[in-house]
């Protein structure tokens, strides 16, 4: 029997205020532990939450461009159960007047076109600290470091709508993107900064009832997520062939063993005895409120992504490419506005960009490329203006990406200028005499045009790449008699 | 409303209590008066009013995002039963 696979999201993503949520201690990721904690967010009895402002209008933003319902009034609520990184034994969080609820991600599939992945609710709540566990195995105790208690956090649950791995890889580039886009969080991942859980269900091919499905969390990378996507179809799927009920339940991810195990019973703990949390008061999203928020939401990608094909005559495919990630895309509009040659610096930034940037890991941008966007401005107009050919470019290049150099200084060091055209006649008079040439000049005589090409690369050649070639074909045609 | 025994193992277990046999009999007696005290609440007919949570009509508290002094660690980890260094030290979780 074959399977189809049904998945919905849960993302977690911390929200870049100055402050965590409902104190002033600072939110910043790491720091001494313990550093960042006072009587809120240590749970001590007694103190009062307090709502922060930017934190509320920065969920309030990201409900409102995922086209969410948002409601005039939203209220917060106690999710009770005991683990020691939460030390108030609840977190703050809101089960019954979301933020938002329903509106959508419209992702891109490439070639199998665009999809819109619903959005369940989101909700702010906030975050949990860290649990340390000492390598030692022979202790018998963890640690606890507050500092990220309190953090806020924003959470999207969305609609079972993903049915591929593929899609779920879609999916989550571009969430992240699209929360970039948003400036709402910084999406690292290796700091915690944005997390999916997993909610995964198999069901037979061609079923429109959904499966039991099963919730996993600890996923720490989208490479891990694809990963379990693997290991719990391969799970489910054998359960189902031997007849066998999957259960629900929440497991966890196992990076070593690269599978799946249930939660102890310890661990479980779903009955959270939800209730409004009297410390706090309702929110009535006024219509002022909500415009505020509206107005801080920039260009989305779709948007950007038709803009870069109508100002910059981009083809579908580059406009695509440099719009998936919010930091690309404004690379390649810093370079281009020092110098406007789009098409140029499109196919700079796609090839030895995207090709250096495949290569790091997964939370680096275009940021930490070591060449500027002023600097492949700068090579892309040495080409335009015919200070060096495409040629030599290929061998800059390398050479701004080791020693961080601009162009014309490698251009100048490196004497890569272009053969000037008075030392062009000599070199293409060496390449005419040359007797094994003899058959191509006779080709280009007898008006076979492609045999120019076969002597300009001798003449390329020749000059060590130096050549200007709108310079070269003219020359040998005249050389030839041929004019 | 009648809470059993079970209903406060339930509970107990939820909030980590260890209770002993009679405790459990006496909370269940106990919770099964104040549940019913509060069924008393159902009889009143409030149809129209809308649900609340506090008894104040404020709304809208918020706090501006400027960062304010946290505790030295010292202080955070004053009155923590066990620490090790800057951290809180727990029973053991994994």
């Amino acid at each position: 029997m074959d399977f189809e696979i049904v998945i919905g999201f849960e993302v977690h993503t911390e929200l870049k205020t100055k402050t965590k949520v409902w104190c002033a201690c600072a939110n910043e990721f790491g720091g001494p532990p313990n550093s960042h904690v006072c009587p809120v967010c240590l749970g001590m009895p007694g103190s009062l939450p307090v709502l922060n402002r930017e934190a509320f209008t920065l969920a309030l933003k990201t409900a409102l461009a995922l086209q969410c319902d948002v409601p005039r009034i939203t209220t917060f609520d106690r999710k009770n159960y005991y683990y020691p990184d939460l030390p108030k034994n609840y977190q703050i969080s809101q089960n019954d007047k979301f933020l938002g609820t329903g509106g959508y991600l419209e992702i891109d599939l490439g070639e199998a076109g665009h999809k819109k992945i619903r959005i369940h609710n989101i909700h702010l709540e906030e975050d949990a600290g860290k649990n340390i566990h000492p390598e030692d195995k022979n202790v018998t105790y963890s640690l606890v470091d507050l500092n990220r208690a309190g953090v806020p956090l924003l959470e999207i649950v969305t609609q079972p709508d993903i049915r591929s791995k593929e899609e779920a890889a879609a999916f989550m580039t571009q969430m992240r993107n699209f929360l970039q886009y948003l400036d709402v969080s910084d999406c690292k991942m290796q700091e915690g900064s944005l997390r999916f859980e997993l909610n995964m269900s198999l069901r037979p091919k061609g079923s429109d009832a959904f499966g039991q499905k099963v919730e996993v969390k600890n996923l720490n990378s989208m490479s891990v997520v694809l990963k379990c996507i693997d290991a719990e179809f391969d799970r489910q799927s054998d359960m189902l062939r031997n007849g066998e009920r999957v259960m629900s339940e929440t497991r966890l991810w196992d990076e070593v063993k690269n599978e799946t195990r249930a939660m102890r019973s310890k661990e479980r703990a779903n009955d959270y005895r939800y209730f409004p949390d009297p410390d706090l008061v309702d929110v009535d999203i006024t219509p002022e409120i909500r415009a505020a928020a509206q107005a801080t939401i920039p260009e989305l990608p779709l948007a950007r992504r038709r803009r870069f094909e109508e100002q910059y005559g981009l083809p579908a495919y580059d406009a695509s490419v440099l719009t998936a990630s919010f930091t690309t895309a404004n690379y390649f509009e810093k370079a281009v506005e020092s110098h406007p040659s789009p098409k140029g610096i499109s196919n700079w930034i796609m090839t030895e960009g995207l090709a250096w940037l495949n290569k790091q890991p997964e939370d680096t941008t275009i940021d930490d490329f070591p060449v500027k966007s002023a600097a492949i401005a700068e090579l892309v107009k040495l080409i335009d203006t015919g200070a060096i050919t495409g040629k030599i470019a290929k061998q800059v290049f390398p050479i701004m990406l080791e020693t961080g150099k601009s162009p014309a200084v490698i251009v100048e060091e490196k004497g890569l200028k272009p053969v000037d055209d008075s030392a062009l006649g000599p070199i293409i008079d060496e390449v005419l005499a040359d007797p094994r040439n003899e058959k191509t000049i006779a080709d280009l005589r007898g008006g076979k045009a492609a045999a120019m090409g076969a002597l300009m690369g001798a003449v390329m050649k020749r000059s060590g790449g130096k050549a200007n070639p709108a310079t070269v074909t003219p020359l040998i045609r005249k050389k030839l008699g041929l004019e | 409303m009648a809470i059993t025994i079970a209903d406060v193992e339930h509970v107990a277990l939820l909030s980590r209590l260890e209770l002993s046999v009679g405790e459990k009999e006496r909370y269940a007696q106990e919770l099964s008066d104040i549940f019913g005290h509060v069924e008393e609440l159902n009889k009143v007919d409030v149809t129209g009013v809308p649900p609340t949570a506090h008894p104040l009509p404020l709304k809208n508290v918020f706090r501006e995002d400027v960062i304010q002094p946290s505790l030295p660690n010292a202080e955070a980890l004053a009155n923590a039963p066990a620490k090790e260094g800057p951290l809180f030290k727990v029973p053991q979780i994994v």
